[in-house]
């Protein structure tokens, strides 16, 4: 059985950068992911990496604009500890080869990034997370005697002792169907988000929240998991991303009666005011009937006043997704976005060194986890920053917490659950629904009903499907037998861990009766802070049904105040 | 919404049949992409159909295939297009080629195309003393390299790479743009020893034939046969790497005859390949052994009509004027301060030609996409400075 200090679950960002701390720390390492990992989706982050590098700037400055962006929910002392450790980890990152754009004295250039104060995100053109996914995969390679790699393992479930510690996990080896129990003496989920739960999002097909349901099947809390993050630039067309760092170059937004709208909504910030808020502008123009299009259901993003060199230079991607995927070449013309589903703020509940309260031996870090950094609301460029700052603090942690640690062997119970599973999915009888059939449902109810703005009728009626869903999952069969490369198994699987995140995300968000960050509810629209200044915590109860507790949230400089962009 | 017909190749390694051919009849607006059909295929009517994928926005890298014969990224050819390159009316998806298959759509890259990228020791090795901020480098340095880091490593270019098909051990497009990653980043200690190493690899950066089939295969403009040019530019002018195998010389020799002729004098190519320009480089006895060795080939490019004997012999005349302007050109490209690199992030281009409808001539040293579309940055157009 293969054992080892330090298991990785995802090869992101998050699961990258802590599989280098962790060896630099001395620890046996692997990392195991589903997909080879510069398939990850870290490497679809395009605007930038925020950090207070420059010398006018300040690292407080940096937290409390993202303390103000989580509308005053993310817990502070991790947002501290997130923008102090910045310009440090942006520098790692810049001796380790990720080929940032410079100056012309050759320095790091920043760029404009919404909610912020000032210019502090360093970018490589709009391929930063590619950039940086790939050069830390350099160092994976290098790194190659110390880091064992499981690419193409498809994790099943965490393995826990009887004591409730994690002690490995189970997973298949994607290429053959061998199913395989690892033990680990610390097991660290890096496996993203759950963006698949909607229909359309910006996220990839691998998201599907696998790290998130198994640590909630494991009895971990997932915390905040109301606030999902509509990006307010996402194209009319398929739910592309077109990267802030458009917004962040200059381009402006036009309703129909081409008014730059965010006057109204944020007269200081413009178009560069927090997602949130520029979501709920954008949404609210197409709701009255101001929006673009034969539909009227898109806004126009208008690239064209940002220098064509520069555009090239700097927005080469979305030129091309443009030009590609929706026949419009934005440095002649606007090009119609709207609101689109793109990031979940909320996910596995951790301390600021990764750890899972409640589960011993399990970490999370990256899109999975919630530190709370976020809170109500995350910031442009914060991602990759929290990926990358929570990732490396995991591995440390980890690998520290590992030196004492004599190495456990994970019981094979667990597998032999997982082996039978997934033989009685590949038997099932072809009656029933389709996997994809009720994918597709899920994942269009949910963007219909728990999107940006929200009440308690949509979302009664989206927790009722839900649980339909989740029941009709149960028999909904598939037309892979074989064991190589079965994907459409794996599907099944993700279908599953889906459903549990998107049943938390309708459970949160109908607890949570203001409105704050992403969440706005047209049936309680104020904010409340005497009543919901607390994180939803959500843990899983026997019977299969989420269960509601709170949490504080832990503030250290800045009270709550009004929020004006 | 239209009818596409998809004729998918398919292959299960579990059933011991040889692979077939398995068509699907979908439905989707003629701009959605050839992924989207397949996944469409995969949701309505066989869920076991193989293929990597993943963002669907031509990011990741996954999903490359080849799509009738050609290679590139199902989620990055519309049905539309597609349809245009297909035979008869039925839009052809097969594996990408000089990789082993796995299953249906899904080859192993790890056999092949990462074996490469580790043989280029893909990762910095830091110049010294590694700086407390960042390192100040060019502005243009980091713009430029940018270009090799836009790789996914989707495999296209393995796909496709002539060189590769007949000698599996030639390190290929992919590995040699991640090479010129770390060759033109100013941060890099061993640019020398990199680039020694790639020339005198027998398959290394001279094992390339400028056949372009890469430059058409990426679907990120990476470009990789350009940037094979630059190593050798690097490797040979900057660094004066006198390869083992003649491939510094042999491409000299093109680039003299060219000027001295005008046109290829080849019973001139092979002795300047081996002793250079000079007279009694003739007899160098490589050169020899070489033309020996090379007899069938130059006997079946004569009975073919490729080349006549007189012409080979005596060389090729063309009229003075021709000549004249070949040298000009030479005089001008060499006569600059600083060797014009082309740029896929560095354009010619600003807002005094906006609205320019010709694509720009691609150039010479073959960074141009050959079928861009207007206004596609990609090529610095000769003449117009980039910076």
């Amino acid at each position: 059985m293969p054992a080892h200090d330090v298991l990785i679950i995802g090869a992101g960002l998050a699961g990258q950068r802590a599989a280098l701390a962790a060896a630099d720390a001395g620890a046996t390492v692997a990392i195991m992911s589903k997909v080879h990992p510069v398939r990850s989706h870290s490497v679809a982050a395009a605007g930038g990496i925020n950090a207070a590098i420059n010398v006018a700037d300040d690292w407080r400055s940096h937290a409390y604009d993202t303390v103000k962006g989580s509308d005053f929910l993310g817990d502070q002392d991790a947002i501290e500890i997130m923008c102090s450790e910045a310009p440090k980890e942006v520098m790692h990152l810049e001796h380790i080869g990720v080929t940032f754009h410079r100056n012309e004295t050759g320095e790091l250039d920043l760029r404009a990034f919404g909610g912020a104060s000032m210019k502090r995100t360093a970018y490589v053109a709009d391929i930063t997370g590619q950039a940086i996914l790939h050069v830390l995969y350099e160092q994976i390679m290098k790194y190659s005697d110390r880091v064992d790699r499981y690419e193409e393992w498809f994790t099943t479930s965490l393995v826990l002792d009887d004591d409730g510690a994690c002690v490995g996990v189970v997973a298949r080896d994607i290429r053959t169907g061998v199913m395989e129990t690892f033990s680990a003496k610390n097991v660290i989920l890096a496996s993203g988000g759950a963006g698949q739960c909607f229909k359309p999002t910006t996220n990839g097909l691998i998201c599907t929240g696998d790290g998130i349901a198994q640590a909630y099947r494991a009895g971990a809390p997932i915390m905040d998991m109301e606030m999902i993050q509509y990006h307010p630039t996402t194209l009319v067309e398929n739910g592309f991303l077109i990267t802030e760092g458009a917004r962040g170059e200059g381009a402006h937004l036009l309703n129909a009666a081409g008014e730059r709208f965010m006057e109204k909504y944020a007269p200081n910030k413009m178009e560069l005011a927090s997602r949130d808020v520029v979501s709920r502008a954008e949404q609210t123009e197409i709701n009255e009937g101001r929006g673009v299009g034969p539909n009227g259901e898109g806004i126009y993003l208008d690239i064209t006043v940002v220098p064509k060199k520069r555009t090239l230079e700097a927005l080469r991607e979305i030129v091309n997704i443009g030009k590609d995927f929706a026949g419009v070449d934005i440095t002649a013309e606007p090009i119609m976005i709207r609101p689109g589903q793109h990031y979940i703020m909320g996910g596995v509940k951790t301390d600021v060194d990764g750890q899972v309260p409640g589960v011993p031996g399990l970490y999370a870090a990256g899109e999975v986890a919630c530190v709370s950094v976020h809170g109500g609301n995350r910031l442009g460029a914060n991602s990759l920053l929290d990926t990358l700052i929570f990732g490396r603090r995991s591995g440390e942690h980890a690998a520290a917490r590992a030196a004492g640690l004599p190495m456990p062997a994970a019981s094979e119970a667990q597998m032999r659950d997982d082996a039978a599973e997934i033989a009685s999915i590949i038997a099932r009888p072809r009656e029933g629904r389709r996997i994809s059939e009720i994918k597709d449902e899920l994942g269009t109810t949910m963007n219909d009903n728990v999107a940006v703005f929200r009440d308690e009728a949509k979302l009664q009626h989206a927790h009722e499907v839900v649980r339909r869903l989740k029941e009709e999952a149960k028999t909904a069969y598939i037309d892979d037998r074989g064991t190589v490369f079965n994907q459409d198994v794996l599907g099944a699987i993700e279908l599953g861990y889906m459903l549990d995140c998107s049943e938390a995300t309708v459970v949160a968000a109908i607890e949570r009766k203001e409105s704050r960050g992403a969440q706005f509810r047209t049936d309680y629209p104020e904010r409340n802070d005497d009543e919901w200044l607390k994180h939803i915590d959500i843990s899983r109860n026997g019977d299969d049904t989420p269960h509601i507790s709170y949490s504080e949230v832990t503030f250290t400089q800045w009270q709550p105040e009004e929020r004006k962009y | 919404m239209a009818e596409f017909t998809l004729r998918l190749r398919r292959y299960d390694p579990e059933s011991g049949a040889a692979p077939y051919w398995d068509e699907h009849t979908i439905d989707l607006e003629p701009h959605r992409s050839v992924l989207e059909g397949i996944l469409q295929a995969k949701a309505r009517f066989d869920g076991s159909i193989g293929i990597r994928c993943s963002c669907k926005a031509a990011i990741c890298g996954s999903c490359g295939v080849r799509i009738n014969g050609q290679p590139g990224l199902a989620c990055h050819t519309h049905l539309d297009h597609a349809l245009r390159g297909a035979r008869d009316g039925v839009i052809e998806v097969e594996p990408m080629g000089n990789m082993p298959v796995i299953k249906d759509l899904i080859v192993d890259m790890d056999a092949v195309h990462w074996k490469k990228i580790h043989r280029v020791t893909p990762w910095l090795i830091n110049k010294e003393p590694i700086p407390e901020r960042e390192y100040v480098v060019p502005r243009e340095s980091m713009v430029d390299i940018t270009q090799s880091m836009a790789c996914i490593q989707c495999g296209a270019c393995v796909s496709d790479c002539l060189s590769m098909e007949v000698d599996p051990l030639f390190v290929g497009p992919a590995a040699s743009a991640k090479a010129y990653r770390f060759v033109g980043d100013p941060r890099d200690a061993q640019q020398f020893e990199r680039l020694q190493d790639l020339a005198e690899d027998p398959h290394g950066i001279y094992d390339c034939t400028h056949c372009f089939k890469c430059i058409d295969a990426c679907p990120k403009g990476v470009a990789p046969m350009s940037q094979i040019m630059r190593l050798r530019r690097r490797a040979g002018n900057d660094h004066h790497i006198k390869d083992r195998n003649n491939g510094e010389r042999h491409e000299s020799a093109f680039v003299t005859l060219i000027k001295d002729y005008g046109l290829l004098h080849e019973a001139e190519l092979l002795p300047r390949s081996y002793g250079g320009d000079s007279w009694f480089g003739k007899f160098h006895p490589k050169a020899g052994a070489e033309l020996l060795d090379s007899l069938p080939a130059i006997t079946k490019a004569v009975m073919r009509r490729k080349v006549s004997i007189k012409g080979a012999l005596l060389g090729h005349k063309i009229p003075k004027a021709d000549l004249n302007a070949v040298q000009r050109i030479y005089k001008k490209i060499e006569g600059r301060d600083e060797r014009l690199e082309l740029n896929l992030y560095i354009t010619g281009y600003d807002e005094d030609v906006d609205g320019a409808e010709t694509p720009p001539a691609t150039a010479a040293t073959g960074a141009g996409q050959p079928g861009a579309e207007p206004g596609q940055p990609g090529q610095t157009p000769e003449g117009s400075p980039s910076r």
